[in-house]
């Protein structure tokens, strides 16, 4: 069925049924393919976006459950004053490996920085639990997470 | 990165008349210039007019940086920034673009990417600046010895202009057969600490496109029905539930049987109609057996006479020097099955062609075998077969089997299709973890000989487990007197110099279908040698760095370099300082891939005995470091994958199913699992080596050596939350 979700700051109209997730309208209908498909049990966080600023699994999220609410995805992040400044530690840092997670560490990232301005360590190993990183970045992820940190502190 | 990647795209750009320099190989692999109006355009480096540099990577990048390491090479040649260093991924071809430790096949495995590339791409660049630098020394009547090639700008003789000037003269230039490589002592991006990934930028804005986002217009998605059993095969299929799932289009069993495959509008949509299929399976030939009986099996195997010997050394010699040892070290290993499970499902879409032919669209680790597939399946000649590499979401031995088993199953379920769609062919989490193609469960038995000063004197090695190699294309190269080598590699052939050694192997009866993974044998080796190597400096009483460095002594390079190895990762990690209450050290070193890496892990032990690891310090000697950062990127992620499966993770069978399914159940290693890791580098000049895969071995048994050192247990039976919690 037809339906209007707001993703990354417009209207965009969508065809898809309930409980469709959100994963597979974002990649497959809108062809935003940077929300990556991991496990779809929200068991590795690689399809991490914001809903309402949120960070949010959404291959665990139906289209139905969506009217009215904003939803930021990879594509749209660096528009945003903390995700570009993530996004700058994480090039400084080249934090990357495969990438196939990163979309989804970034997401969780401006998320934890955007409720806690300065993260220990122990804060980032707690909020970034959930997304997992075969390539195990992780020590470049908590260190990104604290340069992106520095840099919002300017 | 750009991304540029088809046949198709390059003579794009021919008929847009634009002149490149190109300077690749010939089929002989001699340098050649090649021409952009023809199909042979296969250049290592190509520079535009407007002197954008792009270097064509023959190896994909899964995220070990062949891509960045590459371009270095280029960069360094030129003159250049490794930052303006352009990359595009080559389109498949085994006589131009081959890994040359391969032969006539372009593929991506065995840690090889830059140590065979070394030359090839430096020479390239090296051609490229002395044809520029002709160019324009005949431009301007001046010697070409009086002009410099920098950052893109030719300058000297009073002139200055950027290389895009001279692109159309010098390709007009005969390649020099033999151009002049910098001397080291002049590199400036070669071993340099730059950071500049060539796959960071489109990595963190979603951009950057993974085999899992190809869309082609029209594409159907597939996913397959496999049996959950291995060796099972399709009797029959009821797709009635699956014909209500919006966007279905229509189910058909594999023409070898192996699964049905659901064609669908949508990747959901297929992964619904595939879960709403009723098969009946025929399990009069699969595997029934459970995990429990397997690995009983493979213990049994280790305590009895060996099928094949791997030393020159038999049973018998080395049991009558086990006679003469004041004590003798005693210990049975068990490692289990693994999956490999990269962040990216497996995937991979075929695209026919109006000539009949087809694109495969794939993260090819083995662009050859992609080729070689849709040939021989879809009985299209190779000329008509392109392969457009995409970024791969992980490997670690994944994407490329000796059955090429993705690529089949693209193959055979497009057979199936009437050829006039794409087929995007999709994995889920779930069907990777019960997929198959894992690292082989072994066991292995040693009994260490030790004199009365507590020197190993002899040393009986009993392993066994499924072949790798055996029955593949890959057998002549690795089998040979009956051991395959992959099974027993990093044993007799370490660094250390361990006398009166046998080793014994007998082949396990096959269970699953098995693959290499991130380090090969190295996998299971490493922990069984480096375990032991402390279980007998245990009973000599003596100190475990010490300890080693006893079998390190000779003048051979292996000794001379993992001793300097060992030495580094030891003073770096502060080995033998005081630690506070509650912390513990362990050391594990091992020699894979040509390098060197050894570990230091410290752990802290609670009350109740609950493990974390507070840090790895990490030594490698891999040669020439090409890009240093990212050998300490890939140091740092082979830890933590060598680590994370051996804390936590099996597959087992129960009755021949598969008893795990995603990640749940086969747990990644998560954030908080290593609070630090400190890489180090050894300087050297030799020429470089592997980095993707020697981090790895080292990792768990350090960790095991601390735990036993932390008053634990000394594990031998994998994974170890059997024997200890962590936090």
């Amino acid at each position: 069925m037809t339906r209007e979700l707001k993703l990354n700051g417009k209207t965009v109209t969508v065809d898809a049924p309930d409980g469709t997730p959100l994963l597979w309208v974002i990649r497959d209908e809108l062809k935003l393919t940077g929300t990556k498909f991991g496990c779809g049990v929200a068991a590795c966080g690689a399809c991490t976006v914001h809903v309402d600023g949120q960070p949010t699994r959404s291959c665990q999220t139906y289209v139905e459950d969506l009217e009215g609410a904003e939803v930021t995805t990879i594509e749209a992040v660096g528009a945003d004053p903390i995700g570009a400044a993530v996004q700058q530690a994480w090039t400084e840092l080249d934090v990357v490996q495969c990438g196939y997670c990163q979309s989804g560490q970034i997401m969780s990232a401006v998320g934890l920085l955007s409720e806690n301005p300065k993260p220990t360590a122990d804060d980032i190993d707690s909020y970034m639990w959930g997304n997992a990183c075969r390539c195990a970045t992780y020590q470049r992820i908590r260190a990104g997470v604290q340069r992106a940190a520095e840099i919002l502190e300017g | 990165m750009t991304i540029e990647t088809t046949r198709r795209g390059f003579l794009a750009s021919a008929g847009a008349a634009i002149t490149v320099l190109a300077i690749g190989a010939d089929p002989r692999g001699a340098l050649a210039k090649t021409a952009m109006t023809g199909g042979n355009f296969t250049p290592f480096v190509t520079i535009d007019q407007d002197g954008t540099v792009t270097a064509i990577a023959k190896h994909f990048e899964g995220g070990q940086g062949a891509a960045t390491g590459l371009a270095a090479l280029i960069a360094e040649e030129l003159n250049m920034r490794l930052q303006d260093i352009q990359v595009a991924f080559a389109p498949s071809d085994p006589e131009r673009y081959n890994n040359l430790f391969f032969g006539a096949f372009q593929g991506t495995g065995g840690s090889t990417a830059i140590a065979n590339s070394y030359v090839q791409y430096r020479t390239a660049g090296a051609a490229a600046r002395q044809m520029l630098l002709t160019a324009a020394a005949a431009e301007w009547g001046v010697d070409a010895g009086a002009l410099t090639l920098k950052d893109g700008q030719i300058t000297g003789a009073g002139h200055s202009a950027g290389i895009g000037t001279f692109v159309e003269a010098a390709a007009a230039l005969d390649v020099p057969a033999e151009p002049a490589l910098k001397d080291p002592a002049d590199f400036t991006v070669i071993g340099q600490e730059i950071r500049a990934r060539r796959d960071t930028a489109d990595k963190i804005d979603g951009s950057g496109k993974f085999a899992m986002d190809v869309h082609l217009d029209n594409q159907m998605v597939a996913a397959i029905a496999r049996s959950p059993r291995f060796g099972g095969v399709v009797a029959s299929f009821d797709d009635s539930a699956a014909r209500d799932v919006p966007g279905f289009i229509m189910a058909q069993t594999l023409p070898n049987k192996a699964g049905v495959v659901a064609f669908a509008e949508t990747t959901w949509a297929a992964f619904q109609a595939r879960d709403a299929l009723v098969v009946d399976w025929d399990d009069s030939n699969a595997e029934t057996r459970s995990s429990d009986q397997i690995r009983d099996e493979l213990i049994a195997a280790v305590n009895d006479a060996p099928q094949f010997t791997a030393t020159d050394m038999d049973a018998a010699a080395v049991d009558t020097l086990l006679q003469g040892a004041a004590q003798v070290v005693e210990q049975t290993f068990y490692l289990p099955l693994l999956a490999h499970s990269p962040m990216e499902p497996l995937t991979a879409t075929v695209e026919p062609t109006a000539d009949g032919g087809v694109i495969v669209h794939d993260g090819a680790q083995f662009p050859t075998a992609d080729t070689m597939v849709m040939n021989q399946v879809l009985e299209i000649p190779v000329e008509k077969i392109q392969v457009n590499t995409l970024y791969a979401g992980g490997f670690f031995g994944r994407r490329a089997t000796p059955n090429s088993d993705y690529l089949v199953e693209l193959a055979l379920a497009f057979a199936v299709t009437d050829r006039t769609r794409p087929v995007k062919l999709v994995w889920s989490r779930e069907d990777d973890v019960t997929g198959g193609y894992y690292r082989p469960a072994f066991a292995h038995k040693i009994r260490a000989g030790l004199d009365g000063d507590g020197n190993i004197i002899a040393w009986d090695h009993r392993v066994s487990g499924q072949s790798i190699f055996k029955g593949t294309a890959f057998e002549q190269m690795i089998v040979h007197d009956g051991v395959d080598h992959g099974s027993v590699e990093g044993i007799a052939d370490g660094a250390y110099a361990v006398p009166g050694m046998h080793v014994g192997l007998t082949d396990a009866k096959p269970a699953t279908s098995v693959n290499w993974w991130r380090s090969v044998g190295h996998s299971h080796t490493g922990y069984v040698m480096e375990v032991m190597m402390d279980a007998c400096a245990d009973a000599a009483g003596a100190d475990p760095v010490d300890y080693r460095l006893r079998y390190l002594s000779g003048d051979s390079a292996d000794a001379k370099r993992m001793a300097a190895t060992i030495r580094l990762a030891a003073e770096q990690a502060g080995w033998g300082s005081d630690l506070p209450a509650g912390r513990s050290r362990g050391i594990a070193a091992h020699k894979s891939f040509n390098s060197y890496c050894a570990q230091v892990c410290e752990i802290s032990t609670d009350a109740d005995g609950v493990v974390q690891i507070e840090k790895f310090t990490a030594a490698i000697d891999c040669g020439v470091a090409v890009t240093p950062d990212v050998v300490r990127a890939q140091i740092e992620g082979g830890i933590g994958y060598g680590v994370g499966h051996v804390m936590r993770d099996a597959i087992t069978l129960q009755d021949g199913a598969v008893a795990q399914s995603n990640f749940p159940d086969y747990e990644p290693l998560r954030i908080s699992d290593i609070k630090a890791i400190d890489v180090h580098i050894v300087p050297s000049a030799e020429a470089p080596t592997g980095v993707g895969e020697p981090g790895t071995p080292p990792a768990g048994p350090a960790l095991a050596n601390a735990i036993a050192r932390s008053g634990g247990p000394r594990i031998t039976m994998l994974p170890m939350v059997g024997a200890v919690a962590f936090a």
